[in-house]
């Protein structure tokens, strides 16, 4: 049974199995084809980000645009970081997506600009993070002076305090600080604001 | 073998290797420290700061690379050159020393780098302005970090207060670079591809004294007698034995296609 959409459907039942491949089941567009780019969102929806996989590469504001150009699909996504090691992995993981999802020969390209920062975060993205334990950025992206500027206040996102206190700039990845909690005495990661 | 200094280089290229130089060598200097730092946030926080110094560096050697047209790419550029095709500032090939040498040596390069940056920004190349609008924020970040560093060691007990003293005094004499400029940092600045160098020297002092004062530490004087040459490759002796460990592996198995 093929899958409703906007598509035509291949002429499945009439071919030799081991002549179709993904696209000819599913339905989806082949190269040459103008396909929807909802639902080229919606497969990158379900590709969770290698360091923090509560969230999506959608959810964390990485897929900056998704185009057909000359019938080939576009995708381009951001570093968070200059160094991030996952930046290879994450790329890797939608291409991988797009062709299980029947889109052949999509091309994933990098772009810098505008560089990414945690305003791009989804509302959603930044609930899942607090769910999973991960307090998400406080306030928006702005450049702090160096001397005499308090730090934010971080809510604990496993008790709700606000009585907690930084104890590195950095965590375990790259886009997040370490905080501890004063009053349930958790450690938590930071998604730092950038 | 390949050797950039015998090619004709651009004024450009040679900036953009001055640029991926220095935060390869510094991003190198605090990879060394893994497995060594004095508290594990520490660790980590070494690590985070190098891995973007190395993600700048590719940036900034990648465009070089494809401007020089050599079919090379950044990781030729970074591992297959030797120290004296080098064009990072003296300062950042300084050893690690003591906590306080680690941070001093942060602090000064990211108040320069900050400003840089900055200035990068609003280059007439878009491919640098774009690297540099990516590179600011995290250099923010690491010049926050390190001035709270310097800050803490300088205004914290009598023997903090003495090493951060020390160290500023003894990194001090390769700051010199960070506020002269020569003919290739003049004449990027007037193809309006990187900042006016004698701003960027304003404003690194500015920075420089507004933390130092906060940490109760003497600044040096700017008129003392400083090391020149890093950024046309003459380099002091640490620069050899930093590449001999990062180039090792690469110059061993040259035909490596998968690391």
């Amino acid at each position: 049974m093929l899958p409703s959409g906007n598509h035509p459907s291949k002429p499945v039942d009439d071919w030799p199995s081991s002549d179709l491949i993904g696209s000819d089941r599913s339905g989806l567009p082949r190269a040459g084809d103008e396909g929807d780019i909802d639902a080229v969102r919606a497969v990158l929806q379900e590709v969770p980000d290698p360091e923090v996989p509560v969230v999506s590469v959608v959810e964390l504001g990485i897929v900056r645009d998704i185009e057909w150009l000359d019938g080939r699909l576009v995708v381009s996504v951001t570093p968070t970081y200059s160094g991030c090691p996952a930046t290879e992995v994450i790329e890797q993981h939608i291409h991988e997506a797009l062709v299980a999802a029947g889109y052949p020969d999509p091309l994933i390209q990098r772009r810098l600009s505008p560089a990414w920062t945690t305003d791009w975060l989804t509302e959603a993205g930044r609930e899942k993070l607090r769910a999973y334990g991960i307090a998400p950025p406080v306030g928006s992206a702005s450049k702090r002076s160096l001397v005499g500027q308090a730090d934010p206040v971080v809510p604990c996102p496993l008790c709700g305090s606000e009585a907690t206190e930084r104890v590195s700039e950095f965590g375990s990845t790259a886009c997040k600080a370490l905080y501890r909690c004063r009053d349930c005495l958790e450690p938590f990661d930071y998604f730092k604001c950038l | 073998m390949h050797n950039v200094a015998q090619k004709t280089q651009t004024p450009l290229i040679a900036y953009l290797l001055r640029l991926g130089d220095s935060a390869l060598v510094l991003g190198q200097r605090s990879a060394q420290l893994c497995g060594k730092a004095p508290a594990l946030e520490e660790e980590m926080a070494l690590m985070n700061v190098g891995l973007d110094l190395f993600g700048q560096a590719r940036n900034w050697l990648t465009y070089a690379a494809e401007l020089e047209g050599e079919g090379h790419d950044a990781d030729h550029l970074a591992f297959r050159r030797d120290a004296q095709d080098f064009r990072n500032l003296l300062i950042v090939e300084q050893p690690n020393g003591d906590f306080a040498d680690t941070m001093g040596r942060q602090f000064l390069f990211d108040a320069w780098h900050v400003h840089l940056l900055d200035g990068l920004t609003q280059s007439s190349d878009p491919r640098i302005a774009e690297v540099a609008a990516k590179s600011l924020k995290e250099a923010t970040y690491h010049l926050r970090r390190s001035s709270e560093w310097v800050m803490r060691l300088g205004d914290g007990t009598e023997e903090s207060h003495t090493r951060m003293q020390r160290a500023l005094d003894n990194l001090w004499r390769f700051t010199g670079e960070l506020t002269q400029f020569d003919e290739i940092d003049q004449a990027m600045f007037e193809a309006g591809i990187a900042p006016d160098p004698e701003i960027l020297a304003t404003r690194w002092k500015a920075t420089v004294e507004e933390v130092l004062e906060e940490a109760t530490l003497v600044r040096p004087s700017y008129d003392t007698w400083m090391y020149t040459g890093g950024k046309v490759g003459h380099h002091t002796e640490h620069l050899g034995f930093l590449l001999a460990e990062m180039q090792y592996l690469p110059r061993t198995y040259p035909d490596a296609t998968v690391w």
